[in-house]
Protein backbone atom coordinates (compact mmCIF):
# COMPACT_ATOMS: atom_id res chain seq x y z
CA UNK A 1 0.00 0.00 0.00
CA UNK A 2 2.75 2.39 0.99
CA UNK A 3 4.74 1.48 -2.09
CA UNK A 4 1.66 2.05 -4.29
CA UNK A 5 1.18 5.44 -2.70
CA UNK A 6 4.83 6.34 -3.26
CA UNK A 7 4.48 5.28 -6.90
CA UNK A 8 1.33 7.39 -7.33
CA UNK A 9 3.12 10.43 -5.92
CA UNK A 10 6.07 9.75 -8.25
CA UNK A 11 3.78 9.53 -11.26
CA UNK A 12 2.09 12.80 -10.32
CA UNK A 13 5.45 14.53 -9.94
CA UNK A 14 6.74 13.02 -13.17
CA UNK A 15 3.73 14.21 -15.17
CA UNK A 16 3.63 17.68 -13.60
CA UNK A 17 7.33 18.08 -14.40
CA UNK A 18 6.77 16.92 -17.97
CA UNK A 19 3.73 19.18 -18.26
CA UNK A 20 5.71 22.25 -17.30
CA UNK A 21 8.88 21.41 -19.16
CA UNK A 22 9.71 22.60 -22.64
CA UNK A 23 6.89 21.79 -25.05
CA UNK A 24 4.68 20.63 -22.20
CA UNK A 25 0.94 21.15 -22.03
CA UNK A 26 0.86 23.30 -18.88
CA UNK A 27 2.22 26.51 -20.36
CA UNK A 28 0.28 25.93 -23.56
CA UNK A 29 -3.14 25.62 -21.88
CA UNK A 30 -2.53 28.56 -19.63
CA UNK A 31 -1.52 30.88 -22.48
CA UNK A 32 -4.46 29.65 -24.55
CA UNK A 33 -6.83 30.39 -21.67
CA UNK A 34 -5.43 33.87 -21.24
CA UNK A 35 -5.38 34.81 -24.92
CA UNK A 36 -8.76 33.31 -25.80
CA UNK A 37 -10.55 35.17 -22.97
CA UNK A 38 -8.75 38.37 -23.92
CA UNK A 39 -10.20 38.08 -27.44
CA UNK A 40 -13.80 38.45 -26.25
CA UNK A 41 -13.71 42.16 -25.27
CA UNK A 42 -12.27 42.83 -28.74
CA UNK A 43 -14.90 40.71 -30.43
CA UNK A 44 -18.09 41.77 -28.65
CA UNK A 45 -17.07 45.35 -27.91
CA UNK A 46 -16.06 46.98 -24.65
CA UNK A 47 -19.53 47.73 -23.22
CA UNK A 48 -19.23 46.83 -19.51
CA UNK A 49 -22.80 45.50 -19.25
CA UNK A 50 -22.35 43.09 -22.14
CA UNK A 51 -19.05 41.81 -20.74
CA UNK A 52 -20.55 41.40 -17.26
CA UNK A 53 -23.43 39.40 -18.73
CA UNK A 54 -21.20 36.97 -20.63
CA UNK A 55 -18.20 36.84 -18.28
CA UNK A 56 -19.01 33.60 -16.37
CA UNK A 57 -19.93 31.73 -19.54
CA UNK A 58 -16.91 32.92 -21.50
CA UNK A 59 -14.43 32.08 -18.78
CA UNK A 60 -15.98 28.66 -18.24
CA UNK A 61 -16.15 27.75 -21.94
CA UNK A 62 -12.58 28.84 -22.56
CA UNK A 63 -11.38 26.94 -19.47
CA UNK A 64 -13.14 23.88 -20.86
CA UNK A 65 -11.47 24.27 -24.26
CA UNK A 66 -8.07 24.84 -22.64
CA UNK A 67 -8.51 21.59 -20.75
CA UNK A 68 -9.51 19.80 -23.94
CA UNK A 69 -6.46 21.18 -25.74
CA UNK A 70 -4.09 19.35 -23.43
CA UNK A 71 -6.09 16.13 -23.09
CA UNK A 72 -4.96 14.36 -26.24
CA UNK A 73 -1.37 14.25 -24.94
CA UNK A 74 -2.45 12.82 -21.58
CA UNK A 75 -1.71 9.22 -22.55
CA UNK A 76 -0.55 9.60 -26.14
CA UNK A 77 2.90 10.99 -25.33
CA UNK A 78 3.61 7.98 -23.13
CA UNK A 79 2.04 5.61 -25.64
CA UNK A 80 4.28 6.85 -28.44
CA UNK A 81 7.58 6.49 -26.60
CA UNK A 82 6.65 3.18 -24.96
CA UNK A 83 6.60 4.41 -21.36
CA UNK A 84 2.88 3.60 -21.14
CA UNK A 85 3.98 -0.06 -21.15
CA UNK A 86 6.11 0.65 -18.09
CA UNK A 87 3.32 2.56 -16.38
CA UNK A 88 0.90 -0.31 -17.03
CA UNK A 89 3.42 -2.78 -15.58
CA UNK A 90 4.09 -0.76 -12.45
CA UNK A 91 3.58 -2.83 -9.28
CA UNK A 92 1.04 -0.23 -8.13
CA UNK A 93 -1.30 -1.43 -10.90
CA UNK A 94 -2.71 0.50 -13.83
CA UNK A 95 -5.71 1.98 -11.97
CA UNK A 96 -3.72 3.94 -9.33
CA UNK A 97 -1.33 5.04 -12.08
CA UNK A 98 -4.24 6.34 -14.16
CA UNK A 99 -5.66 8.22 -11.15
CA UNK A 100 -2.23 9.74 -10.58
CA UNK A 101 -1.92 10.77 -14.22
CA UNK A 102 -5.35 12.43 -14.21
CA UNK A 103 -4.56 14.31 -10.99
CA UNK A 104 -1.25 15.39 -12.52
CA UNK A 105 -3.13 16.64 -15.58
CA UNK A 106 -5.42 18.65 -13.33
CA UNK A 107 -2.53 20.07 -11.30
CA UNK A 108 -0.43 21.00 -14.31
CA UNK A 109 -3.12 22.41 -16.63
CA UNK A 110 -6.30 23.26 -14.70
CA UNK A 111 -4.99 24.47 -11.35
CA UNK A 112 -2.95 27.37 -12.82
CA UNK A 113 -6.00 28.26 -14.86
CA UNK A 114 -8.19 28.31 -11.74
CA UNK A 115 -5.67 30.55 -9.99
CA UNK A 116 -5.47 32.91 -12.97
CA UNK A 117 -9.26 33.15 -13.44
CA UNK A 118 -9.82 36.16 -11.07
CA UNK A 119 -7.50 38.19 -13.27
CA UNK A 120 -9.58 37.32 -16.31
CA UNK A 121 -12.75 38.05 -14.31
CA UNK A 122 -11.38 41.55 -13.90
CA UNK A 123 -10.77 41.79 -17.62
CA UNK A 124 -14.36 40.68 -18.31
CA UNK A 125 -15.80 43.14 -15.78
CA UNK A 126 -17.11 40.39 -13.50
CA UNK A 127 -18.98 41.90 -10.50
CA UNK A 128 -17.17 41.59 -7.18
CA UNK A 129 -19.74 39.14 -5.78
CA UNK A 130 -18.86 36.57 -8.44
CA UNK A 131 -15.14 36.02 -7.77
CA UNK A 132 -15.29 33.53 -4.95
CA UNK A 133 -17.80 31.38 -6.79
CA UNK A 134 -15.81 31.69 -10.04
CA UNK A 135 -12.71 30.21 -8.42
CA UNK A 136 -14.68 27.64 -6.44
CA UNK A 137 -16.77 26.41 -9.38
CA UNK A 138 -13.73 26.22 -11.67
CA UNK A 139 -11.75 24.33 -9.03
CA UNK A 140 -14.50 21.75 -8.58
CA UNK A 141 -15.61 21.67 -12.22
CA UNK A 142 -12.20 21.33 -13.89
CA UNK A 143 -11.57 18.23 -11.80
CA UNK A 144 -14.57 16.64 -13.52
CA UNK A 145 -13.26 17.86 -16.89
CA UNK A 146 -9.94 16.07 -16.34
CA UNK A 147 -11.53 12.84 -15.09
CA UNK A 148 -14.17 12.68 -17.87
CA UNK A 149 -11.67 13.78 -20.51
CA UNK A 150 -9.30 11.04 -19.47
CA UNK A 151 -11.79 8.45 -20.77
CA UNK A 152 -11.77 10.08 -24.19
CA UNK A 153 -7.99 10.42 -24.14
CA UNK A 154 -7.60 6.74 -23.27
CA UNK A 155 -10.02 5.66 -26.00
CA UNK A 156 -8.18 7.66 -28.68
CA UNK A 157 -4.65 6.94 -27.44
CA UNK A 158 -3.68 4.73 -30.37
CA UNK A 159 -5.03 7.08 -33.04
CA UNK A 160 -2.75 9.36 -35.00
CA UNK A 161 -5.26 12.20 -35.30
CA UNK A 162 -7.38 11.44 -32.28
CA UNK A 163 -7.83 15.07 -31.19
CA UNK A 164 -11.00 15.80 -33.14
CA UNK A 165 -12.65 12.52 -32.21
CA UNK A 166 -11.65 13.17 -28.62
CA UNK A 167 -13.50 16.52 -28.70
CA UNK A 168 -16.59 14.86 -30.17
CA UNK A 169 -16.55 12.19 -27.47
CA UNK A 170 -15.86 14.44 -24.54
CA UNK A 171 -17.54 17.81 -25.18
CA UNK A 172 -21.15 16.55 -24.82
CA UNK A 173 -20.19 15.05 -21.46
CA UNK A 174 -18.91 18.44 -20.32
CA UNK A 175 -22.31 20.14 -20.72
CA UNK A 176 -23.67 19.39 -17.19
CA UNK A 177 -20.50 20.71 -15.51
CA UNK A 178 -20.62 23.81 -17.71
CA UNK A 179 -24.30 24.51 -16.91
CA UNK A 180 -23.98 24.21 -13.13
CA UNK A 181 -20.63 25.98 -13.09
CA UNK A 182 -21.99 29.04 -14.90
CA UNK A 183 -25.40 29.16 -13.17
CA UNK A 184 -23.59 29.06 -9.81
CA UNK A 185 -21.59 32.16 -10.69
CA UNK A 186 -24.73 33.89 -12.01
CA UNK A 187 -26.53 33.07 -8.75
CA UNK A 188 -23.66 34.53 -6.73
CA UNK A 189 -23.74 37.74 -8.80
CA UNK A 190 -27.51 38.06 -8.28
CA UNK A 191 -27.10 37.43 -4.56
CA UNK A 192 -28.95 34.08 -4.61
CA UNK A 193 -28.07 30.84 -2.84
CA UNK A 194 -25.12 29.15 -4.59
CA UNK A 195 -25.32 25.90 -2.64
CA UNK A 196 -27.66 23.96 -5.03
CA UNK A 197 -25.45 24.75 -8.03
CA UNK A 198 -22.24 23.94 -6.18
CA UNK A 199 -23.72 20.72 -4.81
CA UNK A 200 -24.82 19.54 -8.26
CA UNK A 201 -21.44 20.50 -9.75
CA UNK A 202 -19.70 18.54 -6.98
CA UNK A 203 -21.99 15.56 -7.58
CA UNK A 204 -20.96 15.44 -11.25
CA UNK A 205 -17.32 15.68 -10.23
CA UNK A 206 -17.69 12.83 -7.75
CA UNK A 207 -19.29 10.56 -10.35
CA UNK A 208 -16.49 11.44 -12.80
CA UNK A 209 -13.82 10.75 -10.17
CA UNK A 210 -15.25 7.26 -9.59
CA UNK A 211 -15.99 6.24 -13.18
CA UNK A 212 -13.22 8.05 -15.08
CA UNK A 213 -10.21 6.05 -13.88
CA UNK A 214 -11.96 2.67 -14.23
CA UNK A 215 -13.06 3.39 -17.80
CA UNK A 216 -9.69 4.91 -18.70
CA UNK A 217 -7.72 1.96 -17.35
CA UNK A 218 -9.87 -0.49 -19.35
CA UNK A 219 -9.45 1.56 -22.51
CA UNK A 220 -5.67 1.71 -22.03
CA UNK A 221 -5.48 -2.05 -21.56
CA UNK A 222 -7.29 -2.46 -24.87
CA UNK A 223 -4.92 -0.04 -26.57
CA UNK A 224 -1.83 -1.85 -25.29
CA UNK A 225 -2.99 -5.27 -26.51
CA UNK B 1 21.13 -22.41 -3.71
CA UNK B 2 20.17 -25.37 -1.54
CA UNK B 3 19.93 -28.64 -3.43
CA UNK B 4 16.81 -29.92 -1.68
CA UNK B 5 14.80 -26.84 -2.59
CA UNK B 6 12.59 -27.27 -5.63
CA UNK B 7 14.04 -25.33 -8.53
CA UNK B 8 12.20 -22.13 -9.39
CA UNK B 9 10.61 -22.53 -12.78
CA UNK B 10 8.74 -20.43 -15.27
CA UNK B 11 6.13 -22.69 -16.85
CA UNK B 12 4.16 -21.80 -19.95
CA UNK B 13 1.36 -24.29 -20.40
CA UNK B 14 -0.41 -24.66 -23.79
CA UNK B 15 -0.56 -20.93 -24.43
CA UNK B 16 -2.56 -19.76 -27.41
CA UNK B 17 -2.94 -16.27 -28.74
CA UNK B 18 -4.98 -14.49 -31.37
CA UNK B 19 -4.22 -11.17 -33.03
CA UNK B 20 -7.04 -9.52 -34.94
CA UNK B 21 -8.97 -12.80 -35.04
CA UNK B 22 -6.01 -14.67 -36.54
CA UNK B 23 -4.41 -17.34 -34.38
CA UNK B 24 -0.70 -16.58 -33.96
CA UNK B 25 0.36 -19.66 -32.04
CA UNK B 26 -1.35 -22.39 -30.08
CA UNK B 27 -0.37 -25.16 -27.70
CA UNK B 28 2.84 -23.39 -26.78
CA UNK B 29 4.35 -25.10 -23.73
CA UNK B 30 7.82 -24.67 -22.32
CA UNK B 31 9.51 -24.80 -18.93
CA UNK B 32 12.40 -22.51 -18.13
CA UNK B 33 14.42 -23.25 -15.01
CA UNK B 34 16.12 -20.61 -12.89
CA UNK B 35 19.47 -19.66 -14.36
CA UNK B 36 18.43 -20.45 -17.92
CA UNK B 37 18.20 -18.28 -20.97
CA UNK B 38 15.72 -18.97 -23.73
CA UNK B 39 16.28 -17.42 -27.15
CA UNK B 40 12.95 -17.04 -28.93
CA UNK B 41 13.53 -17.71 -32.61
CA UNK B 42 11.37 -17.87 -35.66
CA UNK B 43 10.34 -15.93 -38.74
CA UNK B 44 8.89 -12.42 -38.56
CA UNK B 45 5.30 -12.49 -37.39
CA UNK B 46 5.45 -15.90 -35.74
CA UNK B 47 4.59 -14.38 -32.36
CA UNK B 48 7.87 -13.76 -30.52
CA UNK B 49 6.94 -10.24 -29.45
CA UNK B 50 3.37 -11.34 -28.75
CA UNK B 51 4.64 -14.06 -26.44
CA UNK B 52 6.83 -11.56 -24.58
CA UNK B 53 3.90 -9.15 -24.22
CA UNK B 54 1.76 -11.97 -22.81
CA UNK B 55 4.47 -12.81 -20.30
CA UNK B 56 4.87 -9.15 -19.45
CA UNK B 57 1.17 -9.01 -18.59
CA UNK B 58 0.30 -6.55 -21.34
CA UNK B 59 -1.70 -9.00 -23.40
CA UNK B 60 -4.07 -11.75 -22.34
CA UNK B 61 -3.57 -15.19 -23.92
CA UNK B 62 -6.73 -16.65 -25.47
CA UNK B 63 -6.04 -19.87 -23.56
CA UNK B 64 -3.34 -21.49 -21.48
CA UNK B 65 -1.58 -20.45 -18.29
CA UNK B 66 1.72 -19.00 -17.16
CA UNK B 67 3.08 -19.91 -13.77
CA UNK B 68 6.16 -18.83 -11.92
CA UNK B 69 7.50 -20.73 -8.92
CA UNK B 70 4.35 -22.86 -8.77
CA UNK B 71 1.94 -19.90 -8.75
CA UNK B 72 -0.39 -19.46 -11.71
CA UNK B 73 -0.32 -15.87 -12.82
CA UNK B 74 -3.60 -14.55 -14.06
CA UNK B 75 -3.74 -11.24 -15.70
CA UNK B 76 -4.95 -8.44 -13.38
CA UNK B 77 -4.98 -10.86 -10.45
CA UNK B 78 -1.37 -11.73 -9.69
CA UNK B 79 0.28 -9.50 -12.23
CA UNK B 80 3.27 -10.93 -14.00
CA UNK B 81 4.84 -7.51 -13.68
CA UNK B 82 5.69 -8.37 -10.08
CA UNK B 83 8.17 -10.92 -11.42
CA UNK B 84 9.17 -9.72 -14.84
CA UNK B 85 10.95 -6.77 -16.32
CA UNK B 86 9.98 -6.08 -19.93
CA UNK B 87 11.66 -4.03 -22.62
CA UNK B 88 9.87 -3.77 -25.96
CA UNK B 89 10.82 -2.16 -29.24
CA UNK B 90 10.35 1.35 -27.93
CA UNK B 91 12.94 2.75 -25.57
CA UNK B 92 10.49 4.50 -23.20
CA UNK B 93 12.82 7.49 -22.73
CA UNK B 94 11.67 11.09 -22.43
CA UNK B 95 13.83 13.05 -24.90
CA UNK B 96 13.83 16.29 -22.89
CA UNK B 97 15.11 14.59 -19.73
CA UNK B 98 18.68 13.65 -19.00
CA UNK B 99 19.62 9.99 -18.77
CA UNK B 100 19.81 10.28 -14.98
CA UNK B 101 16.31 11.78 -14.79
CA UNK B 102 14.97 9.07 -17.08
CA UNK B 103 16.48 6.33 -14.93
CA UNK B 104 15.15 7.90 -11.74
CA UNK B 105 11.67 8.27 -13.25
CA UNK B 106 11.64 4.62 -14.34
CA UNK B 107 12.83 3.38 -10.95
CA UNK B 108 10.19 5.47 -9.21
CA UNK B 109 7.46 3.95 -11.37
CA UNK B 110 8.75 0.44 -10.74
CA UNK B 111 9.80 0.66 -7.10
CA UNK B 112 8.62 4.01 -5.73
CA UNK B 113 12.22 5.17 -5.14
CA UNK B 114 15.00 6.85 -7.08
CA UNK B 115 17.65 4.72 -8.71
CA UNK B 116 20.37 3.94 -6.12
CA UNK B 117 23.28 6.19 -7.10
CA UNK B 118 26.04 3.59 -7.01
CA UNK B 119 23.98 1.16 -9.09
CA UNK B 120 23.14 3.90 -11.56
CA UNK B 121 26.82 4.77 -11.97
CA UNK B 122 27.81 1.12 -12.23
CA UNK B 123 25.17 0.34 -14.87
CA UNK B 124 25.99 3.47 -16.84
CA UNK B 125 29.67 2.49 -16.76
CA UNK B 126 28.74 -1.01 -17.90
CA UNK B 127 27.04 0.33 -21.02
CA UNK B 128 29.68 3.04 -21.49
CA UNK B 129 27.21 5.87 -20.83
CA UNK B 130 28.84 7.50 -17.78
CA UNK B 131 29.82 10.58 -19.77
CA UNK B 132 26.26 11.04 -20.98
CA UNK B 133 24.48 10.64 -17.65
CA UNK B 134 23.59 14.33 -17.44
CA UNK B 135 22.91 14.87 -21.15
CA UNK B 136 19.34 15.18 -22.40
CA UNK B 137 18.41 11.96 -24.19
CA UNK B 138 17.36 13.77 -27.36
CA UNK B 139 21.03 14.34 -28.21
CA UNK B 140 21.74 10.60 -28.07
CA UNK B 141 22.35 8.49 -31.16
CA UNK B 142 19.94 5.60 -31.68
CA UNK B 143 22.49 3.11 -30.37
CA UNK B 144 23.05 5.20 -27.27
CA UNK B 145 19.28 5.46 -26.74
CA UNK B 146 18.98 1.72 -27.00
CA UNK B 147 21.76 1.21 -24.45
CA UNK B 148 20.08 3.78 -22.19
CA UNK B 149 16.88 1.71 -22.43
CA UNK B 150 18.80 -1.47 -21.63
CA UNK B 151 20.08 0.13 -18.42
CA UNK B 152 16.79 -0.78 -16.74
CA UNK B 153 17.99 -4.36 -16.48
CA UNK B 154 20.84 -3.21 -14.28
CA UNK B 155 18.71 -0.88 -12.18
CA UNK B 156 15.62 -2.86 -11.23
CA UNK B 157 15.59 -6.27 -9.55
CA UNK B 158 13.09 -8.68 -11.04
CA UNK B 159 13.74 -12.43 -11.40
CA UNK B 160 12.56 -12.69 -15.01
CA UNK B 161 13.83 -10.56 -17.90
CA UNK B 162 11.80 -10.25 -21.09
CA UNK B 163 13.89 -8.72 -23.85
CA UNK B 164 12.49 -7.95 -27.27
CA UNK B 165 15.32 -7.58 -29.80
CA UNK B 166 17.88 -6.48 -27.19
CA UNK B 167 20.79 -6.38 -29.63
CA UNK B 168 19.34 -4.12 -32.33
CA UNK B 169 21.73 -1.26 -33.06
CA UNK B 170 24.43 -2.43 -30.66
CA UNK B 171 28.07 -2.59 -31.73
CA UNK B 172 30.08 -5.70 -30.85
CA UNK B 173 31.61 -4.13 -27.72
CA UNK B 174 28.21 -3.26 -26.27
CA UNK B 175 26.80 -6.59 -27.37
CA UNK B 176 29.47 -8.17 -25.16
CA UNK B 177 28.56 -5.78 -22.34
CA UNK B 178 24.94 -6.90 -22.65
CA UNK B 179 25.96 -10.55 -22.71
CA UNK B 180 28.03 -9.95 -19.56
CA UNK B 181 25.02 -8.47 -17.78
CA UNK B 182 22.84 -11.37 -18.91
CA UNK B 183 25.37 -13.96 -17.72
CA UNK B 184 25.56 -12.27 -14.33
CA UNK B 185 21.77 -12.42 -14.10
CA UNK B 186 21.71 -16.12 -15.01
CA UNK B 187 24.44 -16.91 -12.50
CA UNK B 188 22.32 -15.32 -9.76
CA UNK B 189 19.38 -17.58 -10.65
CA UNK B 190 17.45 -15.30 -12.97
CA UNK B 191 15.45 -16.33 -16.01
CA UNK B 192 15.81 -14.54 -19.35
CA UNK B 193 13.63 -14.78 -22.42
CA UNK B 194 15.03 -12.89 -25.36
CA UNK B 195 13.58 -12.59 -28.85
CA UNK B 196 16.47 -12.03 -31.19
CA UNK B 197 17.75 -12.77 -34.65
CA UNK B 198 21.39 -12.05 -33.80
CA UNK B 199 23.57 -14.41 -31.84
CA UNK B 200 24.46 -13.11 -28.36
CA UNK B 201 27.51 -14.36 -26.51
CA UNK B 202 25.48 -15.50 -23.49
CA UNK B 203 24.81 -19.24 -23.60
CA UNK B 204 21.17 -20.21 -23.98
CA UNK B 205 18.72 -22.59 -25.53
CA UNK B 206 16.98 -21.82 -28.81
CA UNK B 207 13.22 -22.08 -28.82
CA UNK B 208 11.39 -21.93 -32.13
CA UNK B 209 8.09 -20.09 -31.69
CA UNK B 210 7.05 -20.70 -35.31
CA UNK B 211 6.79 -24.43 -34.53
CA UNK B 212 3.57 -23.59 -32.69
CA UNK B 213 1.93 -21.83 -35.61
CA UNK B 214 -1.59 -23.18 -36.16
CA UNK B 215 -1.71 -26.02 -38.66
CA UNK B 216 -3.93 -24.09 -41.03
CA UNK B 217 -5.41 -20.62 -41.08
CA UNK B 218 -8.95 -21.95 -41.43
CA UNK B 219 -9.98 -20.97 -37.94
CA UNK B 220 -9.80 -17.24 -38.70
CA UNK B 221 -12.91 -15.20 -39.44
CA UNK B 222 -12.11 -15.35 -43.15
CA UNK B 223 -11.13 -18.92 -43.85
CA UNK B 224 -8.91 -19.54 -46.83
CA UNK B 225 -11.76 -21.46 -48.50
CA UNK B 226 -13.89 -18.36 -48.15
CA UNK B 227 -11.18 -16.19 -49.65
CA UNK B 228 -10.68 -18.62 -52.52
CA UNK B 229 -14.35 -18.29 -53.39
CA UNK B 230 -13.78 -14.62 -53.90
CA UNK B 231 -10.60 -15.00 -55.89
Amino acid sequence: MNASFAIMISVIMRDVRLGWSQGGTGTMSLSFFFIAVTLFPFGVGPEPQVLTRIAPGVIWVVALLACLLSLDRLYQADYEDGSLDDLALSPAGLLPVVIAKILAHWISTSLPLVLLSPLLGLLMNLPAEGYVQLVLSLAIGTLALSFIGSIGAALTVAMRRGGVLLSLLVLPLYIPSLIFGVTGIDAAIMGLDVLPHTALLSAITLVAVVLGPIASASAIRLALE
Amino acid sequence: MAIDQPMIELVLDSLACQRGGRPVFEGLSVRVKAGHLLYLKGANGCGKSTLLRILGGLLAPSSGTVSYDGTVLQQHDIPFSAYALYLGHQNALKPIWTLRQNCDALCRIMTGRDAPVERLLETAEHFDLSRLLDQPVRYFSSGQKHRAALMRFGLIDRPVWLMDEPTVGLDSKNRDALAGLMEKKLASGGIILAATHDPVAAAGTDFDVSAFAPASDNSGPFSSAFLEDWA
